[in-house]
């Protein structure tokens, strides 16, 4: 294993220390326990974002805290989801008063600490609502699995749940928000290359020099197949059709309900793209691929958009929710209206997305 | 070398089979970390025994005369230091147990029930897991069923644990041939068969030493 690393247990304190030392003016850090946060908190009035999970995936989460997007990022060790005290420290520093919301990626782990984390801040009196990303369509069923896990769309919410917070909206308009744009957004991705967790010092799985591992997870999981590489033309178009085809999406989550003081089995359905949608266009990298290649794979996307009739109104290229150091990327589309775009537009200040400002 | 007769455990007694747990985690460290290598992501052996080494810890010092508050104070350990998965779920388990047996400085024999009974409803109610899919349910909930049946014929503690004991044990090996429908091995999908599950290993495990302590004890 070769790394830019001193000891892997420390790994994840120094990125936070560093990133302290990077961006004064945008975010501060605590380290014991380990998250990021505003450096203007707690903003008054406002609903704050909260998320958070296993580290390797930077920018994510700590680099979209700032200005119009989240308050705190509760950073865990490197693909493990952070523990409860983390998630509700971050939440008693950020609190404005106006409620809190955990963006939760769903994988098992990761569901269960911020379930926990919400039921311990409820009885510090805050009022909390979690909501699932769960946008990969390389896992087609909920019924067998864990349900579709949280990737691309994380950026996308992230983004555009910060800005209604940033213009005032309430908690449950928020927590609507978020659950819009999770029910709007499918991705998935590809693998080239494997990579390496520093505390285990060897790859994650297995690939030979000449396959690809399609419908990869953000932690190196397993995807639908492992095949020969083909050219990016010929990938990009499987993971676009992929999205583009992939039907109406329904399963069961958890969600916290106000009223009944309880947790309740909400059904959730996420309706297939059609011919006329407008659609934001997210191109990512997963750590190890140069922005040559992306830009190759978002000019194919553009093609096979605009092929079924899909009308690409903004998008996104580059690194944004990465896998240390694998080689691949993922595409992930989310249907946008008028209020989706508008929040996009909004102005950020976060070290890893700024513009408007 | 047993002692006299108990008809009760103490306080020292819970903490001696808690310090136990934490060896017995400390030494399976690899094979937890192994099984979880072949169908999940290789870091549950690491990450109980980071969790138990922390409890192994707190138990050095002085501890509460409570058994309930021992038990609460393992649970918010495994959650604050475990993560992933594994945190909340053996948090809720020992968080619950300690909460069904507040203010108890010693247990009888219908305790045992009592409190993995209440641990068992926080790892289903926490991981909404059922039996059959391959976690650690599979081996706790015929553990809790066979410790009920035991105590229902009048048997002893250490008697009724070793049944749970035996139990747990088939239920764990039980998860072999069963496709995971829970958690990160649940992606693997029919590539899961095959493999054992780590948590119905390390649920085995903690129930195996307790069914020990007590006949050493001779609860």
């Amino acid at each position: 294993m070769k790394k830019l690393i001193n000891k892997p247990e420390d790994a994840v304190k120094e990125e936070l220390e560093g990133m302290a030392l990077a961006y004064p003016s945008m975010i501060k850090v605590s380290l014991e326990p380990k998250f990021v946060y505003r450096a203007d908190a707690p903003v008054q009035g406002k609903v704050a974002l909260i998320s958070g999970g296993g580290s390797g995936h930077e920018p994510m989460h700590g680099g979209f805290v700032g200005k119009g997007m989240l308050d705190a990022a509760c950073a865990g060790e490197v693909f493990t989801s952070p523990t409860p005290d983390q998630m509700l420290e971050a939440a008693k520093k950020v609190n404005g008063g106006a409620g809190i919301l955990y963006i939760v990626k769903n994988y098992t782990g990761d569901v269960m600490n911020f379930e926990m984390a919400a039921d311990m801040a409820r009885l510090e009196n805050m009022v909390v609502q979690n909501i699932l990303i769960d946008d990969d369509v390389a896992v087609k069923d909920s019924l067998w699995t864990a349900g579709r896990r949280g990737v691309g769309a994380t950026v996308i919410a992230e983004k555009i749940t910060g800005a209604g917070a940033e213009k005032g909206y309430d908690l449950t308009k928020v927590a609507d928000l978020c659950r819009k744009v999770n029910a709007s957004g499918r991705s998935m991705g590809l693998a080239l290359t494997s990579c390496t967790v520093p505390a285990a010092g060897k790859p994650t799985f297995e690939l030979g020099d000449d396959e690809i591992e399609m419908g990869i997870g953000i932690h190196g999981e397993p995807g639908r197949t492992r095949m020969k590489i083909k050219s990016a033309d010929e990938l990009t178009e499987i993971l676009a059709l992929s999205i583009i085809e992939d039907g109406d999406y329904s399963r069961i989550v958890h969600e916290w309900d106000e009223k009944k003081g309880d947790w309740v089995d909400v059904t959730l359905v996420n309706e297939a793209l059609k011919q006329g949608d407008q659609v934001i266009a997210f191109v990512n990298g997963m750590g190890g691929t140069p922005n040559i290649e992306l830009q190759i794979i978002y000019r194919k996307l553009h093609e096979v958009c605009e092929k079924k009739g899909l009308k690409i109104i903004r998008n996104l290229v580059g690194s944004y929710i990465t896998s240390l150091e694998m080689q691949g990327c993922s595409i992930t589309l989310v249907r946008a209206d008028q209020e989706m775009i508008e929040l996009w537009d909004a102005p950020v200040m976060t070290p890893g997305l700024r513009w408007g400002i | 070398m047993e002692k006299e007769l108990s008809i009760s455990a103490t306080v020292s007694d819970v903490v001696n089979c808690l310090r136990k747990m934490c060896d017995v985690i400390h030494a399976n460290k690899e094979y937890l970390t192994e099984l979880d290598s072949a169908i999940g992501d290789a870091d549950h052996g690491t990450n109980m025994d980071r969790g138990f080494q922390a409890i192994a810890k707190k138990l050095s010092a002085p501890v509460d005369n409570d058994i309930g508050g021992i038990l609460k104070m393992c649970g918010m350990t495994l959650v604050t230091t475990v993560g992933g998965a594994s945190g909340p779920l053996y948090g809720t388990a020992f968080l619950q147990a300690g909460t069904a047996l507040a203010g108890k400085q010693e247990l009888e024999p219908g305790d045992l029930l009592v409190a993995g009974e209440a641990a068992l409803k926080g790892v289903l109610m926490r991981g909404k897991a059922i039996l059959g899919d391959k976690t650690m349910v599979d081996a706790l909930t015929p553990a809790i069923a066979a410790l009920e049946e035991a105590l229902a014929t009048g048997a002893k503690a250490a008697e009724a644990l070793e049944k749970a004991s035996i139990a747990a044990e088939t239920g764990m090996t039980g998860t072999i041939p069963i496709q995971a429908r829970k958690g990160r091995a649940s992606y693997l999908g029919e590539r899961s068969i095959g493999h054992q599950d780590p948590g119905a290993t390390s649920s085995f495990l903690l129930i195996r030493t307790m069914a020990e302590t007590a006949r050493e004890i001779g609860f």
